[in-house]
């Protein structure tokens, strides 16, 4: 069988960054939701997900995707302590914003406004880029995901200090440093297999 | 080698049971268990499908490489040999030597963001390397320094470079997940390392590596 590529010529890619809720289409075929079998719905850990071509396109590694999503779900969604969640999704932002991942950043700063009610700081953010002033402590949280994000890697002590004096824990730092490096999987797998479409064109799912 | 590993981050990050930076890993126990679970599923999978072991290692050790994390390269080196020639991770070397480059760089669709496009090295595998790679890992090693260092100057045209170099669809996933974790797991132990307050290994020199390797190996670190 000869595979190719899937190409969406009529598709108008999004040029900016944005707040609002983006689509995305594959670039390759992703698995036939008809045919999964039980490894693939693990893989999937939500049943929801099996309407994404996204989660469907990545479900022909099931175990690869299963492992990835409950990672992601710990290192987001598991604020029994630790950095605020609103931090998290700031982090998850200042990553993409950096790595260019305009789908990505879409969907965290919608969630870092939504936790932190900060939506012009957020704005700010996408618009002015990662060298944006806010206040000490979200500056700190954006410079140590931008370090982090440099390849190679530009992170030190210097930005611990830096987290530190801000006020953050030592749990806090740790989640910086975890949602930083899990947007690094994410932004990559997002920006390469598929690209984003805009919202009014937002498929379901 | 010859022990076994159980956690790669924490072998790799020098964290030592009992220690302030094991106690703060284990508040996220799933992150923990499932970074370990991804590394499994990567380079020790139970369905490997049409990615072997060598590509899964040598494409790594590239990835490694190319963040300038010697010890990580190391780690990931050290299984490379066990399946292959020593010859295989030299050309590795050299190559990653050739794709030295400052990331993230890439350009954005046309508008608003082009102002902020940045132009930065269109790698490519040397013609000599070329040939005792192959054409299917010569095509993984220049999507791998795609997705390392610019990737969002990603295409379906590069992805059509990798089909028609023989992997197939799955593989390609397999194939982005593997780059995308290491960009993950090299980032997590790098954060640590510096946390802790050891300053990360950014040396290229390979005696310094063994060295390294060898005291990780004996706790020392």
């Amino acid at each position: 069988m000869t595979e190719t590529t899937l190409s969406h010529p009529d598709n108008r890619e999004p040029t900016a960054f944005t707040q609002e809720e983006l689509g995305w289409l594959p670039w390759l075929e992703p698995f036939p939701a008809d045919q999964l079998t039980e490894r693939h719905w693990a893989g999937l850990v939500e049943a929801s997900r099996a309407k994404s071509p996204y989660f469907l396109l990545l479900a022909r590694d099931p175990d690869v995707l299963q492992a990835r999503t409950k990672a992601d779900k710990d290192i987001f969604y598991n604020t029994s302590n630790g950095l605020p969640r609103a931090e998290r999704e700031l982090a998850a932002t200042a990553t993409s914003r950096s790595n260019g991942c305009i789908f990505c950043a879409s969907v965290h700063s919608r969630f870092a406004t939504h936790y932190s009610k900060r939506t012009a700081d957020v704005q700010r953010l996408l618009d002015e880029g990662v060298e944006v002033d806010i206040d000490s402590r979200w500056n700190a949280i954006i410079n140590a995901s931008v370090a982090l994000t440099e390849t190679p890697l530009t992170f030190g002590g210097e930005h611990i200090k830096g987290l530190r004096e801000a006020g953050l824990e030592e749990l806090e730092i740790v989640d910086v440093i975890n949602g930083a490096a899990f947007f690094n999987w994410a932004n990559r797998l997002m920006l390469s297999l598929g690209e984003p479409v805009p919202s009014a064109k937002a498929q379901p799912g | 080698m010859s022990t076994i590993i159980s956690d790669v981050i924490d072998h790799l990050a020098g964290i030592r049971p009992g220690s302030s930076l094991d106690r703060l890993r284990d508040q996220r126990p799933q992150a923990r268990e499932n970074a370990q679970k991804s590394y499994l599923a990567l380079f020790e999978p139970e369905f490997p499908g049409d990615v072997t072991a060598v590509e899964r290692y040598a494409v790594a050790t590239f990835v490694a490489g190319l963040h300038r994390q010697s010890h990580v390269a190391g780690f990931y080196a050290a299984s490379l040999d066990r399946f292959e020639h020593s010859r295989l991770t030299d050309v590795i070397h050299a190559e990653i030597n050739r794709g030295s480059a400052k990331g993230p760089y890439g350009r954005y669709p046309q508008g608003p963001l082009t102002i902020e496009d940045k132009e930065g090295l269109v790698y490519q595998v040397s013609a000599d390397n070329r040939e005792s790679l192959g054409s299917r890992l010569a095509a993984a090693l220049e999507h791998a320094h795609l997705l390392v260092f610019h990737p969002r100057d990603a295409s379906p045209a590069a992805l059509q470079k990798l089909l028609d170099a023989g992997w197939s669809t799955t593989d390609i996933v397999t194939l982005s997940q593997l780059m995308s974790f290491l960009s993950f797991q090299i980032r997590v132990v790098a954060g640590l390392r510096a946390f802790a307050g050891a300053p990360a290994i950014e040396s290229a020199d390979p005696e310094f590596t063994q060295i390294f390797t060898g005291a990780l190996a004996t706790g020392a670190v």
